[in-house]
């Protein structure tokens, strides 16, 4: 754990994608040139406030080679309000970067199944994925509605590869759940599948079964209430499979092999 | 050209080479925090609460964010003593850190077993004791609620330990300095204060609990004015050492502690929002008393001037 950081960061910009959908993008070469993808960072938007206190966790969703990090993000309350509100300039705090990634094998063919913001650390999985030639990678999103998906899915269009897009409300793509479109995708058997995921917990715990049924390999990326991200206050625990204890997600995970999981 | 300040501070007989400690279960095993914090610069290294058998800890959620401050239930899950001595201390030894360890038992049986455990080991300085847990053996109320109780668990763990004892105390009781004077009569070498504040957080939508054991801890920084209060009245109604703890977050912070009468503060819930705190607060002592051109930081404690 020896290449963490704790980092001011320059916000270079903070843009918002559809009504609720943000991304900033911020300064931090330390962090950015050490980052993998499904790893996280833990922000502090306020740096001189008491409240919110605790550091907010994101995943990092694209570092470029001149140190610049992005987040995509949902405005869903106190925090990523105020960071909806930063501005170019302002400086934010940054630790990172945390936990345990997502494990790269290029033998296999992947597909990345996102809900939601969970498409952030899928989309830095497939640009780091595409560094391989053999790479074949298939993307599966799912949104809300077309405004939310036109806010993520453009960026892994423009990768080239092939992306398969479902919205609750029909008003784009399949009219449903994005794990419908799934099983169809698992076809094929001259390479075997790895299945990466994150999104909502209902939607995570649905790949998780179809994975382990058509015997998939499947890791997913959880979330759980963080207070340091660093495996200090153990306030992040997640019920390990065969209730054996628990597995501490910001160490052990966020990205963790489906199997390791105890479903609820 | 000014002498730099002495900051070391005495601990009923352990002299630590500053006041600033960790606050346990804030900072891990110290490891967690050894890419931001050169650990062998803190006063102490305050561990995660070590029971004799190791606990798995309580289900999530396990902590939420309250105004200025979190609420945890963690349920003292830790490794136990086993693989503390053999997996955790060697690294902190390693790297010259001074280590105090803090214990929690169900029982007296397991707080003596532990203190005998921990006397075995010369490097560890000290033993803090937690006795916010409850005792199974007498229907589950807090050691650290009985005066009674207290006095006995630290009597049976001073007989064992060869370390100096550092009594916890618990803010959740009528009178604090009741259980502080108790301690003291069992051979405390100091009292620390003061452990988290019983809470509770809602969801008014959802019309639940936010922690999945209902109540937890409240600390940070919305703690403080009740902990500095806490410290003051303690320190004049004991002779022994105090050391500060409560939503300790900037140098300036830890001062009020020193001034109301603490020997050494610990730095809690502020490790998370700044991982840095610790070394941020000791440099910040230092440039305190190099402007108001002070020796010692020992001028500060209990210095606080009689009226406002
Ligand atoms: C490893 C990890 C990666 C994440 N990546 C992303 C991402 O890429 N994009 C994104 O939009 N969101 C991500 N999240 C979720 C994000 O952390 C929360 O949405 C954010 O903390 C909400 O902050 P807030 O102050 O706006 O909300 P609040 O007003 O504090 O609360 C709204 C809700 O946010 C969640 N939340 C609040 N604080 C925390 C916390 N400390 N830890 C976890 N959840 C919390 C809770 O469910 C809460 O009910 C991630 C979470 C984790 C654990
Ligand atoms: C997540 C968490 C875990 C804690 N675990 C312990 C523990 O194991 N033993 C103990 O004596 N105190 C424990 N505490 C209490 C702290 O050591 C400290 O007394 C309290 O948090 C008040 O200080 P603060 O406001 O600076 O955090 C814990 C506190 C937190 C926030
Ligand atoms: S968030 Fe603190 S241990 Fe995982």
């Amino acid at each position: 754990m020896a290449d963490q950081y704790q980092s001011k960061a320059k916000v270079l910009k903070s843009e918002r994608l559809a009504t609720d959908v943000c991304r900033l993008t911020l300064l931090c070469p330390d962090i950015a040139k050490k980052a993998r993808p499904g790893q996280f960072v833990m922000l502090r938007i306020a740096p001189a406030a008491l409240d919110p206190l605790i550091r907010r966790p994101f995943s990092i969703y694209q570092t470029t080679a001149g140190g610049q990090l992005q987040i995509l993000y949902k405005v869903v309350g106190k925090g990523t309000g105020i960071m909806a509100g930063l501005h170019p300039g302002d400086m934010v705090d940054l630790v990172g970067p945390l936990g345990t990634g997502f494990p790269i094998d290029v033998r296999p063919r992947h597909c990345l199944i996102g809900g939601g913001m969970g498409a952030a650390p899928l989309f830095f999985l497939a640009t780091w994925l595409l560094r391989h030639p053999d790479a074949e990678p298939v993307v599966l999103l799912g949104a809300r509605n077309r405004e939310e998906l036109r806010a993520i899915a453009p960026e892994f269009e423009n990768l080239g590869i092939p992306v398969g897009l479902a919205t609750d409300d029909g008003s784009e793509g399949h009219h449903g759940y994005v794990v419908d479109l799934l099983a169809d995708s698992l076809t094929g058997e001259e390479r075997p599948w790895h299945v990466f995921s994150c999104g909502p917990y209902p939607m995570l715990r649905a790949v998780a079964k179809l994975c382990h049924l058509r015997s998939r390999r499947c890791h997913v990326s959880l979330e759980t209430m963080m207070a340091c991200g660093i495996g200090a206050c153990l306030g992040c625990a997640l019920p390990r499979a065969g209730l054996n204890g628990y597995l501490h997600v910001c160490r052990d995970g966020p990205v963790l092999e489906a199997g390791q999981v105890a479903w609820f | 050209m000014m002498n730099s300040p002495d900051l070391k501070v005495n601990i009923g007989g352990l002299i630590l080479k500053n006041p600033v400690l960790t606050a346990s279960g804030t900072f891990g095993y110290g490891e967690e925090f050894a890419p931001f914090v050169n650990l062998h610069r803190l006063g102490a290294v305050v561990v995660k609460g070590i029971s004799l058998a190791p606990r798995a800890g309580n289900p999530p959620p396990r902590i939420v964010e309250t105004a200025c401050g979190m609420l945890n239930a963690i349920g003292l899950e830790n490794v136990g003593v086993d693989r503390f001595l053999a997996e955790k201390l060697p690294y902190l030894r390693g790297l010259g850190a001074t280590v105090i360890v803090n214990i929690l038992g169900e029982t007296l049986d397991e707080y003596r077993e532990l203190a005998r455990r921990l006397g075995e080991e010369g490097d560890i300085a000290a033993i803090e004791l937690n006795i916010s847990c409850p005792n199974v053996k007498k229907g589950g109320v807090a050691f650290g609620s009985d005066p009674k109780m207290a006095r006995a668990v630290t009597e049976a763990v001073c007989r064992h330990a060869r370390q100096p004892v550092i009594m916890k105390l618990s803010p959740n009781v009528t009178d604090i300095r009741v259980i502080a004077r108790a301690a003291e009569e069992g051979g405390a070498a100091a009292v620390s204060l003061i452990n988290t504040l019983l809470g509770m957080a809602i969801d008014a939508e959802t019309r639940r609990p936010k922690l999945a054991n209902l109540v937890g801890g409240l600390s940070g920084p919305a703690i403080k004015p009740v902990a500095l209060r806490m410290v003051w009245q303690v320190a004049s109604a004991v002779k022994i050492p105090v050391i500060g703890i409560g939503g300790i977050v900037t140098a300036v912070d830890a001062i009020e502690f020193l001034l109301a009468g603490a020997t050494a503060i610990e730095v809690g819930t502020a490790n998370f929002v700044n991982p840095k705190a610790t070394e941020e607060i000791l440099a910040g002592i230092r440039s305190y008393l190099e402007r108001h051109k002070m020796q010692s930081a020992r001028e500060l404690i209990g210095a606080l001037a009689p009226d406002a």
